[in-house]
């Protein structure tokens, strides 16, 4: 017989037991050591039926696929590019996943497409077994962002930012008018007059910081109010 | 026996944690035993750097001890000497049979510690606040690990020397690094002599004393994470 030695939404340090006994089914962020099984990360223990997982509070994006996440483009190579998207290594972006036509590699310049320093919408195409990240542009939406900015938060605080069904980031945009993309690997971008982007990445960081606090949302409608006099 | 500070043989120094003193790092902590203070950045996993040192099975433990030039009574030359390369060295091989590294490969985890205030014990310290810093940054570990020296002073078993003890004739001083789940050692040094018998003793004192500040941890990181628990429930 197993049984449960942290309860459901517990935190858990590295090291510490969760449950014992071969009922239970080690997942994400757990091991198994002999009959118990083991945190191997700070998080909330989640169990749903026999699996136990622990979900993160802190770290890098890890990429999975379908993701859609915003890169920064860091080197133009001979047939692709490389795209820093805030994870572990960069992730690759091939000429064949960006542009429609057909481009002459010998012949042309790849980087009048995208140049180094330019903000991209983009997605996870495919994350190899050793961790090489594929994107692709192939999907409506998918573009090259003009100006603006890049803020950088956690990656486990954006469902925060987002809100319930995109109250949140709606709320922002509503009061400050900029344009407004987050990506699932914790970039957000914005674009708007400069005193406007300002305001908007200290509602996000505001976020970010107090993302614990019950009713967040009416304290990001105080300061988007009081600073947009 | 009394201890200089009045201490019984097996009492550590006053002890304080706190996570998540660096903004800028991925984790971070602070350990304070006595008057040594601790502060640890964990930065990563990411990119390696230098590329050539990747490995594409696992990642890349980089760690960098740095004692603060007014950390000592006698100003310290600032910058790397032979001690801090050398405890650096010390300091990432005690962390990482606790990290399981291949959750990551071909990248990089950059560790920096910084000593602002040593009063003997600070590879310990810096052991401790590490740990700490790497498991707020989210790192898999399969323990923390938490270290303290004990010792022979005048033929007694002790736990946790301060400078005062270390200083005194035929000292011998051995810091160690525990995972306390695990009941494993992952750092064991000793510099001097002592007996058999004497060693058996000490060690036992460090163990102990491994157990109090394994539990220092675990509230200090329960803490900065306490309130952020609602976050996730709510969201359901």
């Amino acid at each position: 017989m197993g049984n449960l030695v942290v309860n459901e939404k517990n935190i858990v340090i590295p090291g510490e037991e969760i449950a014992n006994g071969m009922d239970f089914l080690p997942s994400f962020g757990t091991y198994r050591d002999g009959e118990s099984i083991i945190a191997n990360r700070l998080g909330l223990v989640s169990v749903r039926n026999r699996v136990i997982k622990v979900i993160a509070l802190n770290g890098v994006y890890m990429p999975q696929m379908e993701d859609l996440i915003i890169g920064i483009v860091k080197d133009v190579g001979f047939s692709g590019w490389t795209i820093d998207i805030g994870s572990v290594t960069y992730a690759n972006l091939p000429v064949g996943e960006a542009v429609r036509d057909k481009v002459e590699l010998l012949k042309s310049d790849i980087s009048k497409f995208y140049e180094i320093g330019d903000i991209i919408i983009t997605k996870v195409m495919n994350v190899t077994k050793s961790r090489i990240v594929q994107l692709s542009m192939r999907d409506h939406g998918l573009r090259k962002l003009q100006g603006g900015i890049i803020v950088k938060v956690v990656p486990q605080k954006i469902p925060r930012i987002i809100g319930k069904q995109g109250s949140m980031v709606g709320m922002i945009k509503e009061y400050t008018k900029c344009d407004i993309s987050v990506g699932q690997n914790g970039f957000i971008w914005i674009c708007g007059p400069a005193d406007k982007m300002n305001i908007t990445k200290r509602a996000i960081k505001l976020i970010e910081e107090k993302s614990h606090i019950s009713g967040l949302t009416d304290k990001v409608k105080e300061f988007l109010e009081s600073e947009s006099k | 026996m009394k201890r200089p500070d009045g201490r019984k043989p097996e009492d550590l120094r006053p002890m304080e944690a706190k996570v998540g003193v660096i903004e800028n790092a991925t984790g971070s902590a602070m350990f304070r035993i006595g008057n040594t203070i601790a502060i640890a950045g964990v930065y990563g996993p990411r990119e390696m750097h230098p590329k050539r040192l990747e490995d594409p099975e696992k990642s890349v433990i980089k760690c960098y001890y740095d004692m603060y030039s007014f950390s000592v009574p006698e100003r310290k030359r600032p910058g790397p000497d032979r001690r801090s390369i050398e405890l650096s060295m010390v300091i990432r091989n005690a962390l990482e049979p606790a990290i399981l590294t291949k959750e990551f490969p071909k990248s990089g985890i950059d560790i920096f510690v910084s000593i602002i205030q040593a009063d003997a014990g600070t590879r310990c310290a810096a052991i401790t606040a590490a740990s700490m810093a790497l498991a707020d940054a989210g790192i898999p570990m399969k323990d923390l690990v938490c270290a303290v020296a004990c010792g022979n002073v005048r033929d007694t078993a002790v736990a946790d020397l301060n400078k005062e003890e270390e200083d005194v004739e035929l000292t011998t001083d051995i810091p160690i690094a525990y995972m306390p789940r695990a009941k494993k050692i992952t750092l064991l040094q000793a510099d001097g002599d002592l007996t058999a018998e004497r060693f058996k003793e000490a060690l036992k004192l460090g163990i102990q004393g491994c157990e109090q500040i394994y539990e220092l941890q675990k509230k200090a990181l329960r803490e900065k994470y306490q309130v952020s628990g609602e976050m996730i429930e709510d969201k359901d």
